[in-house]
């Protein structure tokens, strides 16, 4: 059964794609290794998984400013997420996008929805991304 | 967002090609953080001088060639190797060439050659309330929060931006209403003794960043004679656990001389405790190395300060570091001339310590060293060991890193609120140095 949540559009964009889904906060810079775009920090639930074409969902981002620098990088090897959904977005996960689209020409869509909604998300749904409109479909 | 008369020439292309790429990207920030306008900033501290990734390298490249030249005065953070003893660094041939195109582009930028990432203990100080834009996380949090300046948590490469334009988005940290703290942080039940280990402040930090996550917190029960350095620490440390620009300690940071100023008359939305416990588990948690095995210890995360080197060269007094041991330190180029005007560069140097500049304990180049443990006292450095090296990490004070170099394995002093660590060679506080 299909389910839609209305949320708010920090970057624009669409996808259809498998979701990973974690409650913690993720770094780009030292947290995601740039050649594969695998989870790489130790300590956090997601490590030794990729996100490259993921639908990627954490609450916010955390730690190094070079996580806009990490970003571009796999958008630019082609390792990005295929979208990003987040409780809140901060400047620098944001900064990261909005470089890929004027530098590259590459789209990472970045979603917020509100807690309810992003605690509705399962690791392994099938979903579509809408950031455009502010919505995301579990299929 | 409004723009000006002048701001809308540039996007149109009047004023360069680098300058128009530059304000568009800053605008789409401004429009995505609901900013109304531009703002003039008087200084940049530019984060993405480091190579990592070729992105980078590209971005820094296209922008200098296209003409972008920096606007306001701007500083430069770390390289990812050291430029000038690239040699002793075993920087491999096609690391220094990268490190060196990108030392170029951002030199004929006009940006300064300062090379660290501790920008706000010499050189381009900002001053309370000053409007800037900086990158890198630990120097955002100590800006905004030590030094009271205002800037946002400028990722890379935005930060070239900022610097072209002269000008940001008006959102965020820039603006008073929010500043406010959200998160009331607790001390609870940690001594004046255990304040004395100096290793305590960047496990504080880590707690913080944790608690805080992207939030403004205030701190209340941090000693009033905490050290700079120990503040340094401790926000390099919160800003690499969450995503901290600001936090403010009771009657010690500038916008916090009361709880009220903390919070501006309003109240906590959340309130939480830092015990002992939590300080012992966050070490432990930090902590990758398995036993008591070391090949390196690495210190100046954020970069060595004058006072640092003066502490080190006070523990290293007639001792010699162990020969399986490899000892760096990382410092700025300034401080650097300091520590060799003062003759303590000699004495460091002559007891096995390697003095680096420019660079990070994190941007090992791992085709030319072959290390399997290091060991830092800071908790940043710690939190990111793993996944930027490959290197399994131990922590502790820059007395026990000594012990450690000394001793070629590493020592923990015991203390009576670690308990932990039991695999680890600890020796009571009062035989140290036998």
């Amino acid at each position: 059964m299909e389910k839609t949540f209305k949320g708010y559009c920090v970057i624009s964009g669409e996808c259809e794609g498998k979701i990973v889904v974690t409650s913690q906060a993720i770094s780009f810079a030292g947290g995601v290794d740039p050649i594969t775009g695998c989870i790489n920090d130790p300590r956090h639930e997601l490590f030794g998984q990729s996100v490259s074409k993921k639908v990627l969902a954490f609450p916010f981002g955390k730690g190094s400013s070079a996580t806009s620098l990490f970003l571009l990088e796999l958008a630019r090897v082609g390792k990005a997420p295929a979208a990003i959904i987040n409780v809140r977005t901060e400047p620098i996960l944001a900064a990261g996008a909005i470089l890929s689209k004027h530098f590259y020409g590459k789209e990472i869509p970045i979603l917020n929805l509100d807690e309810k909604g992003f605690r509705a998300l399962k690791t392994g749904q099938r979903v579509f991304v809408n950031a455009t409109k502010g919505l995301l479909t579990i299929i | 967002m409004r723009l000006t008369d002048q701001e809308k020439a540039i996007l149109e292309g009047k004023h360069g090609e680098a300058r128009r790429i530059a304000l568009l990207i800053l605008a789409d920030l401004g429009e995505l953080f609901g900013a109304e306008e531009m703002m003039d900033i008087s200084q940049v501290h530019i984060d993405s001088s480091a190579y990592m990734v070729d992105a980078g390298l590209e971005f820094a490249e296209r922008v200098s060639e296209l003409g972008g030249r920096v606007a306001v005065p701007t500083s430069l953070n770390i390289s990812a190797i050291d430029l000038k003893r690239w040699k002793e660094y075993r920087v491999p041939p096609e690391l220094l060439e990268k490190c060196r195109r990108m030392e170029k582009a951002y030199l004929k930028m006009g940006a300064t050659p300062t090379w660290t990432c501790a920008p706000y203990q010499q050189g381009m100080i900002p001053r309370f309330g000053e409007q800037i834009a900086w990158g890198e996380s630990n120097a955002i949090a100590f800006a905004n929060s030590v030094i009271g300046a205002r800037t946002n948590r400028y990722g890379d490469l935005i930060d070239i931006c900022a610097a072209i334009v002269g000008r940001v988005p008006r959102f965020g940290l820039h603006l008073t209403e929010n500043r406010k703290a959200e998160v009331l942080i607790r001390l609870a039940g940690i001594t004046n003794e255990m304040f004395g280990d100096k290793a305590v402040y960047p496990l504080l930090g880590f707690l913080v960043g944790e608690i805080a996550g992207d939030r403004v917190s205030a701190i209340e029960g941090i000693p009033k004679n905490v050290d700079v350095d120990c503040l340094k620490g401790f926000s390099a440390a919160a800003a690499s656990s969450g995503a901290v620009g600001l936090f403010h300690i009771v009657g010690v940071t500038p916008e916090a001389q009361t709880l009220e100023m903390c919070f501006q008359d309003t109240r906590p939305k959340a309130v939480a405790e830092i015990s002992p416990k939590m300080i012992q588990d966050v070490e432990q948690r930090i902590w990758t190395a398995k036993g008591d095995k070391l090949d390196l210890v690495a210190v100046g995360c954020p970069h060595f300060s004058f006072m640092e080197f003066r502490e080190l060269a006070r523990l290293m007094e007639g001792k010699k570091v162990h020969s399986s041991i490899a000892f760096w330190v990382f410092t700025s180029r300034t401080v650097y001339g300091w520590v060799k005007s003062s003759g303590m560069l000699k004495e460091l140097t002559d007891s096995g310590i390697m003095v680096f500049t420019d660079g990070c304990p994190l941007q090992i180049p791992k085709e030319t060293w072959h290390f399997h443990v290091m060991m830092t006292n800071s908790a940043k450095s710690a939190n990111y060991c793993y996944s930027q090296t490959g290197l399994d990490v131990a922590y502790g004070s820059l007395e026990e890193c000594v012990d450690s170099a000394v001793r070629g394995k590493i020592c923990r002093r015991i203390l009576p609120w670690r308990k932990h660590l039991k695999d680890i060679v600890s020796y009571p506080v009062n035989v140290k140095g036998k």
